[in-house]
């Protein structure tokens, strides 16, 4: 019996582990053809072995117009972004964490309900407002909205953090004097350090792959982040040149991927996110 | 991982609305509990006035203006127009194909897609051995991080004539055609599909974690088989993640635009014009900023529906 439910156990194994390898190819195409085509001399649309090695399509778009320009835009929206979500969602989650008040639960519910809210839906009124508030196409303008947009997730991942910090390290400060502001900063803030790694990180990374924001809100080809700025690989230069196009989605994916895992590594494995949020 | 991924944290089983935490002695001694609620509020200001501004503002605007015939230029003041958009609406074959084709794009990329692919990714990591199981995750993972317009860039390539798709199919000699211009909106579910599975076989891999092992091997021992097993044990225990998962992918899918975008414009004609792409097309390209809004608002309301059925979800998990 029991050899037989070890043998049951290890072809089930086997098949199990066909199962996935089936999927893990047909995930892996696309993922393929970008590497290959970024340092194929002669790409095309499929997956091949490359005709030779080049880093020519690197080469070719490490200039300023290409891509750095649109990386940096990307770093200064999405930078400047993720600090200000960050430091009001820290803010914010504190006095919700720590105080009893009958409208933390009315607050935390509404925030729950903005965290789902289809944000695509409003951006047609976001950019009719902007501009009437002379916001449209400014830097800004976009970086405040992107904040907005990101906060009530940060405020709630934030909050839940928070309430894993033991409190009676804080009370001995506050018997100290010490006011809710700096027990804030010196006591609570450290302790959760991997929470606010995940949250800043977390926000980064969505706003880093987010195109339609900037899409909608900027119009100077020039202040345009890199997830906007790749689509003129597809128009305004005539032929589509894929090799470079693939070499610039690298040079775009890079940094994001390696945040997730950053994160990802820091708090055990790739179900981190799951378990991080247990109330 | 745009917005895919927002309540990546919301843990399924666990999340739960937290019951207020104990009151710990306050930082100074009793001043007036209302002076003393106020200084205690007092940090959270920043973030309401932030959300007020830019995430009420907006949507309170948009409620106003999808009731005008606000357009885009050349327009000295907009007027009241009442129902007219949403009459309009209902009355044009664009946006009745619009919401025909985000109900094909919903159900198959994320009823289908996307949930049941990523339970059966979950249940297959349970028991596959661990190489298999990294890699797989770590491939389904990567197209998940990859920001959305390069993911819509790759599945392009992908699906175009000259493709890898069709590359296969004729290797193994079957027909292949132009997938971007015959059926584009499956293309772009299966894109999205490719984008968006990770999320629910990391929610359905940490559901799986949390059944006891007892249980389950008990039913095995007790000759119950593998379907047997899945059916009457595995989807009623984690039933509740069931629920969360495909309200957040509905969510989720509801609100793709760069996707598509990238890979047909809601192209050829309007055959994979979703209603993001419908609505940017009627406010942008038509000028018709009023038209478009009353679609977004309809898609605000829906997605707000779906927002309050998952809190209703969570709450009845504590």
């Amino acid at each position: 019996m029991a050899l037989t439910l070890a043998s049951r156990r290890r072809s089930r194994r086997l098949a199990a582990d066909a199962g996935l390898l089936v999927v893990a190819a047909a995930f892996v195409l696309p993922l393929l053809w970008v590497l290959l085509a970024s340092i194929d001399p002669h790409p095309d649309l499929r997956v091949k072995a490359p005709d030779g090695f080049t880093w020519g399509n690197f080469h070719a778009i490490m200039n300023q117009e290409v891509t750095f320009t649109p990386l940096l835009n990307s770093l200064i929206l999405c930078g400047g972004a993720t600090l200000l979500t960050v430091v009001c969602a820290a803010l914010a989650a504190y006095p919700l964490s720590r105080f009893r008040s009958r409208l933390n639960r009315p607050f935390l519910l509404t925030i729950l309900f903005a965290t789902s809210l289809p944000i695509t839906a409003i951006m047609v009124p976001v950019y009719a407002l902007f501009v009437q508030v002379n916001l449209i196409d400014t830097m800004q303008g976009t970086i405040l909205f992107f904040a907005a947009s990101q906060l009530p997730f940060a405020i709630w991942l934030m909050k839940n953090f928070m309430d894993g910090v033991p409190k009676e390290l804080e009370e001995a400060a506050w018997t100290d004097g010490a006011s809710s502001m700096q027990s804030l900063i010196r006591i609570v803030l450290p302790l959760m350090g991997p929470g606010v790694a995940v949250v800043t990180v977390f926000s980064f990374v969505v706003m880093w792959g987010n195109f339609f924001v900037p899409f909608m809100l900027l119009i100077t080809a020039d202040q345009m982040p890199a997830s906007v700025s790749i689509n003129e690989f597809f128009g305004n230069r005539g032929m589509v040149a894929y090799g470079q196009l693939a070499a610039f989605s690298i040079v775009y994916s890079t940094p994001v991927i390696l945040l997730y895992v950053l994160i990802a590594r820091r708090l055990g494995g790739g179900f981190a996110l799951g378990g991080a949020v247990k109330g | 991982m745009t917005a895919a991924t927002p309540h990546a944290g919301t843990g399924p089983e666990t999340a739960k609305l937290p019951p207020g935490p104990p009151a710990p002695q306050p930082p100074h001694p009793p001043r007036k509990p209302v002076a003393r609620s106020l200084t205690r509020a007092l940090p959270v200001t920043p973030a309401v006035v932030l959300l007020l501004l830019f995430l009420a503002g907006p949507i309170a605007y948009c409620a106003y203006i999808a009731f005008t015939d606000l357009q885009l230029t050349g327009q000295a003041h907009s007027s009241f127009v009442g129902l007219a958009n949403f009459r309009k609406a209902f009355h044009d074959d664009e946006f009745i194909n619009a919401v025909w084709l985000t109900l094909v794009f919903t159900v198959v990329s994320s009823l289908l897609g996307q949930n049941t692919l990523g339970l059966a990714l979950a249940m297959l990591m349970q028991r596959a051995s661990k190489p298999v199981r990294t890699i797989t995750g770590g491939i389904v993972i990567t197209a998940w991080v990859l920001p959305e317009v390069v993911a819509g860039f790759l599945l392009y390539a992908f699906f175009r004539r000259e493709g890898t798709l069709n590359a296969i199919l004729d290797w193994l000699h079957l027909p292949s055609q132009n997938w971007l211009f015959t059926l584009p909106i499956l293309a772009v579910s299966f894109a999205n599909v490719w984008r968006g599975t990770a999320f629910s076989m990391l929610v359905y891999s940490a559901a799986l974690n949390e059944i006891p092992k007892e249980i389950t091997e008990a039913a095995e021992v007790d000759g119950a088989g593998g379907w047997r097993r899945m059916w009457h044990i595995t989807l009623p225990m984690i039933r509740r993640s069931i629920g969360t998962n495909l309200m957040l992918n509905t969510l989720q899918t509801l609100s793709v635009f760069g996707l598509i975008w990238v890979m047909t414009r809601g192209g050829p004609g309007n055959k994979s014009q979703t209603l993001p792409l419908f609505m940017y097309e009627q406010a942008f390209q038509n000028s018709m900023i009023g038209y478009g809004t009353a679609v977004a608002l309809l898609l605000l309301v829906v997605g707000s529906l779906f927002s309050l059925v998952y809190m209703r979800l969570l709450r009845t998990e504590v």
